[in-house]
Formats: structure tokens, sequence, C-alpha cells
């Protein structure tokens, strides 16, 4: 009898969704659910509509407000000046096509990244596409999250397929136990800072070893939302009981006899014993404090009780430079600790940190302090769903009570296209996954970490371990 | 069908920073309505001051290089965001290739369906072409993209690495819709099978 050889998670997924392939390189790729979001979106309908083109399968597909919604409480349509447009066209071309339409007032509404797995849209073993880098996310529940741009956009619409390279594997496999304090982005920023922002381009990267099998669904979804700032295509995480107990009972997941025949198949979706990888490598998560970055990509990142760069210590010069350059922008003196950095802004939200688990890692620390005097913090709940959770907790009143403003879901701080920008010159610490120049508004300049790190420098009006606030 | 791509010869402008990401190509204050003037916003945040003057440091305000067709970048060009618009941004300004060492996945494959080719050198290719591109009046270099190569001042000329489906399709200028459409008969015959083995795809529960 012929054993059938070893296969990654990857290529299970990969090849149960390959219609043929179309050369020696790429494969067409059936897309199992596609996630519409206003702001990449209004092109490619324009362009299926000049060419006469309908949407093959709009029960396939979804649509949500996040990136340019206001996120005041009490928001509608027009709330936000200038994005309003977007959110029109949005609505309009989803209803002429009948594609379901979460609008601001809907209760499904929320980042397209934290709804997706919420209302179970994401299925362990699909393919999932969305015109977003950070769809990657999907991943956290053993699913191919596909980001792409507005072209193929269109192209699912029209087709529901992507045409595809296919991509190179990289296992990355976290060894040992976090310490006390240590999140699933620390073990992220803590990997991003060993391995660098391009070391998983052209890849798909499964996420494996002790320490990610630990961690709870939503963290896991943490983890592989930041798989595009390592370059990789997308992230994944083998699905198990976590996380076929999350999705059981979700707005969209199979019911009776189709959830017992889709566990089945779900239960096969990991990396065979001897599956080989085209590039593996390993992170000792119990070496890692709580991360901060202090540059301007996030490989530019340091334990809280470590100090950033000294340019003066580097011998390439063209590493030198990178890191004047980066220490300049942020305003900070060469060779100093992290900590103690003093912060105008903290923001807790985003698709990487806007979900129910982030909220209460964020008040527990929060719970009986104040913000700073000179802080503006804010949380942003990822979805509608989650903010009326965390409600339901009190965590609103207690982040309240500190001082934080309330917000309602949307993308928020991370991405300066609504009116939550981070004034100029401004330091912040965000729960977000860019800290690029200019990505929270312009000379903004931005730390991440954890959801707790952000609360405990928003009480302490700087950088601060939140390891020693007990 | 789209337009197919035609060897040219332009000036290149050499922006040499790793990591060039999406933020930095258009700022995401360009994309909040359609009709957002993506030339003026190419690298808005390099190229103007706060008070919104140009900033005569950068490249492209320099007078050879602000018709630049070219542009010469570090690695990992075109990392961070999904936005297309960074490519529309590049294309609206008149750019028609960018050479780099490599480029981030989704900017990589945005930028072929959008006619802007975005070539992969290597870094000793780039390093001698950057020196002949550094001089006060620019210099002009030749694109042709049948033999893969970029030909510069002095008979410089380099290679570049590009998939052979992207070749053909940017040289007949193919419309990867129209493309895909065409496999029509396997995608049916795909989302048929599909509907036995997964119902639970096809058959959303609670929508339904």
């Amino acid at each position: 009898m012929k054993m059938a050889s070893p296969r990654t998670l990857f290529a299970k997924i990969w090849q149960a969704h390959r219609i043929r392939a179309l050369d020696e390189t790429r494969d067409l790729i059936f897309v199992d659910r596609h996630i519409l979001q206003e702001t990449t979106s209004a092109a490619a309908f324009e362009g299926l509509a000049a060419a006469g083109r309908n949407v093959r399968h709009p029960e396939l597909t979804v649509a949500t407000q996040d990136h340019i919604v206001s996120t005041r409480p009490g928001r509608d349509e027009g709330t936000n000046p200038g994005g309003a447009e977007l959110m029109r066209l949005m609505r309009i071309n989803a209803t002429t096509n009948r594609i379901a339409h979460f609008g601001v007032e809907d209760p499904r509404q929320g980042i397209v990244h934290v709804i997706g797995p919420e209302l179970g849209l994401v299925l362990p073993g699909t393919v999932v596409a969305c015109g977003d880098s950070h769809t990657s996310t999907a991943g956290g529940l053993g699913a191919l999250g596909i980001g792409v741009g507005t072209s193929e956009v269109e192209h699912v619409l029209a087709t529901q397929t992507l045409a595809l390279p296919r991509p190179k594997t990289l296992r990355m496999t976290f060894e040992g136990k976090p310490g006390t304090g240590v999140t699933a982005k620390d073990l992220v920023l803590h990997a991003l800072g060993r391995f660098g922002i391009a070391v998983g381009a052209g890849h798909a990267i499964e996420y494996a070893g002790p320490a990610i099998r630990a961690l709870p669904v939503e963290a896991r979804l943490t983890v592989c939302n930041m798989s595009i700032e390592f370059g990789g295509r997308l992230g994944l995480i083998a699905p198990d009981d976590k996380a076929f107990a999350y999705v059981a009972g979700r707005a969209f997941a199979p019911k009776g006899t189709e959830w017992d025949a889709a566990l089945a198949i779900w239960r096969t979706l990991y990396s065979d014993d001897g599956a080989v990888f085209d590039r593996e490598l390993s992170v000792d998560a119990a070496s890692a404090p709580p991360q901060v970055t202090w540059g301007t990509t996030q490989e530019d990142v340091v334990g809280i009780d470590e100090c950033v760069p000294d340019p003066l210590g580097i011998a390439d010069p063209d590493r030198r430079r990178r890191v004047e350059d980066a220490l300049a922008y942020m305003a900070i003196e060469p060779g100093r600790p992290i900590e103690g950095l003093p912060i105008d802004v903290a923001f807790i939200g985003s698709c990487t940190n806007g979900r129910l688990s982030d909220l209460e890692a964020a008040a527990a620390v929060v719970r009986g302090r104040r913000v700073a005097q000179h802080v503006r913090a804010l949380v942003v709940p990822g979805s509608t769903s989650v903010k009326r959770e965390a409600e339901a907790k009190g965590l609103d009143r207690i982040f309240s009570e500190a001082g934080f403003e309330w917000r309602s879901a949307g993308c928020s701080m991370c991405v300066s296209i609504n009116e939550d920008i981070v004034p100029p010159g401004a330091r912040s610490i965000a729960t977000s996954n860019r800290n690029f120049e200019n990505r929270q508004g312009a000379r903004a300049r931005t730390h991440l970490a954890s959801p707790a790190m952000a609360a405990a420098a928003a009480v302490a009006g700087a950088i601060t371990d939140v390891r020693r606030m007990g | 069908m789209g337009t197919p791509f035609l060897n040219f010869s332009g000036v290149a402008a050499p922006l040499v920073v790793e990591n060039v990401n999406t933020d930095a190509i258009i700022p995401a204050s360009y994309l909040r309505s359609t009709s957002a003037d993506l030339a003026e916003g190419l690298f808005a945040r390099w190229r103007y001051d706060e008070a919104g003057a140009e900033n005569p440091d950068f490249v492209l305000n320099r007078p050879p290089f602000r018709t630049s067709a070219l542009i010469f970048a570090g690695p990992n060009f075109g990392c961070g965001s999904s936005r297309e618009a960074a490519v529309w941004a590049l294309v609206r300004f008149g750019i028609r290739c960018v050479a780099a060492p490599s480029f981030a996945d989704i900017f990589y494959e945005n930028a072929f369906r959008n006619g802007l080719l975005p070539a992969i050198v290597s870094q000793d290719d780039l390093a001698v072409a950057l020196e002949l591109a550094c001089v006060p009046d620019g210099a002009s270099f030749a694109v042709d993209l049948p033999a893969a190569t970029i030909s510069g001042p002095a008979g410089h000329v380099m290679d570049f690495c590009i998939p052979p489906f992207r070749r053909e399709a940017l040289l007949r200028g193919d419309d990867e819709i129209e493309t895909t459409l065409r496999l029509d008969g396997d995608i049916a015959r795909f989302t048929a099978a599909d509907r036995i083995a997964r119902p639970w795809i096809h058959s959303i529960g609670a929508r339904s």
C-alpha cells in the first residue's frame, strides 16, 4: 500500500481549494468567504459595473464599515466629515448586489477581522479573502486569510476565485512558556525584532509550538493578524478543540449534521509528522519580556527592561543610518531606556487587539486607577458586539471612571483615515499593528505594545513595565 | 482588455531606503474619497512640509526627477497595507517601473494589475545603476520588457527577474478577470462538487 506523503496544514487547505493549476507557479483558488470594507471596495464595484459583470456569489460575500466610520458614541453614517461618500457607496453597492451589509447602526458591525471570526464567517479550513492586508488574522482559526488589493476584490466579486502564486511555507515554532505579563502581542513583536519585517515575504507562515498551542483563540487571532508585518502572505495555526469550541454556535457557523460533517474535516487540519517546510524558525517564548517598539518599523522593538539602540555602537553604515533616522523621527535619545518615555496618547483597539479579552486585560490594569493628567486615552472596541459584551461586564465603567474615552467600534487610531488622529509630534502607545512614520497622523510617533502595556502607560503617563503595577 | 506594456525610457529617481511602506507612498488621508488627486498625494509626507510647500530635498521635487518614469528603490518596497492606491498614485505621477531587490507580496501583485512593472534586480546591479542615476541632471534608462533588461548610460545593462506569465500578460495587456472567466467551466465544476462535499460553505445558516 502506498502511503500518502506528509503534508503541511497550508498544503491541505490550499489543495482542497485548488480549482486548477494555471501554470508551474500559480493556482486558481476557490474563495469561501469574501468580506468587503468601504475603502477598498468602491473602485472594485465601479470596475465590475463598467465591464458589465455581476457579483458571482453574493451569498458568500458580506460587507462591513470599519475604516472610515466615526467612533463617537451615537455616530451615524454622516458623522465623519469626509468619509460619508465611501460609506454611502458601500451601502448602495451592497444593497444593489444583494450582499449582507453591516453598517454603522447594525449590531453586527465591526472591523472585518474582528467580525469575521465572531460571526462564524471565518471557519477552520476555509479560504477568506478581503481587501485588507490583515485578513491574515483568519489564520487564528486555521483558515487561509488572504489580503488583496482592489483589483483582486473585483476579481473575487466577478469569479469567487483568486489566481495566486503558490507561496512557500515557513514554520515559526514558539518554544517554552511565556513569563508573567507576556501576551500574544509580545510574542509576535519579539519575533519581529529577531527575524525582521521581510522574513515572511512570499511565505505562508504556520505558527507552532507549545507557546502557541497554549494560547486562547483570540490571542491566536492576534498572532496571525501580524503575519503581514513579517511580509508574509498569510499566517495560520492548526485548529484544535479550543478553536472548534470558539466556532460552535456562532451566527454563520454550520449547525446540526452540517456541523458534524464540518468537524470531521476540521479534525484533519494539522501539519503531518514529517511534513517539510521551505523554512523553519524557532523562538524562545520564555526569554521575552513585554515588548515595546521604539522606531518606525515593527522590527524596531525592545523588551521593556532594555534600552533603545545607540547608533554609535552599530558598525554597518546602512543600519546605523536607519537607526539614526528612526530615533530622530521618534525624538528619542540614543541608547536610553525605553521605560519612562512620556506619552501623550494611549490607543487600545484595532484588528490586532480590539477583542473582548484585550479589553479585559487592559481593564484589569486600569481598575481603580486614573489616566495621567496629560494623556488622552481611548478604548475602541473592535466590533459593536465586543462593545456590547464589554458593557455587560462593566468594563466601560472601569475605563470611563479611570478617564478613558469609551468609543464605538471601528479601526479608529490605527489608520488615521477617520477622525481619530494622533496630533503632530505627539507620542502614542498603541495596541495596533503599524508604527510607520505618519501612520497614526502626520508626524505622529507610535509605540506598539500589548493592551496591558498600553493601559499601564496611560496610567503612568509614560512607557512603563506592567509587571510592576501588580 | 488592458493596455499592452510598451518598452520605454525615462529619467530614473533614486529612492534608496529599505521597506518603503504603502502609508509612505500614499497617506491614508488621500483615501477618504474616490476623487482624491493621487498624483499629488504620492509620497505626500516626504514631498511637502507641514504648510504644504514642496520639500526641496525630496528627490521627486528636484528638476530632472520631477518627470521620472522609473524609481530605483531599496528592498521590501511596498510593505504594509494592501491599498492599491499606492500603485495608482505611482502610475498617475508617471512612474512605469520600480526596480528594487525585493517587493512586498501584495504590492507586487497590485503593480502588475495596473501596468506598473515591479522589476526585481540584484543589489550589485542596483548599486551601479544608482551611481549612474545620482547625477545632478539625472540619467535616462531604457526598460526592455521582452528582454527583461534595464539599460543605463555608459553601456550599463541590468537584467531583472519577472515570472514568464507576468511578462506575457503585461505585454498583451491581459485583463485577468477575463482570463479567469474563460475557465468558467472549471469553476462551475469545482463549485458543484464542493456544494456536495462542504454544503455548509454554500448554505450559510443564519442568513437563509
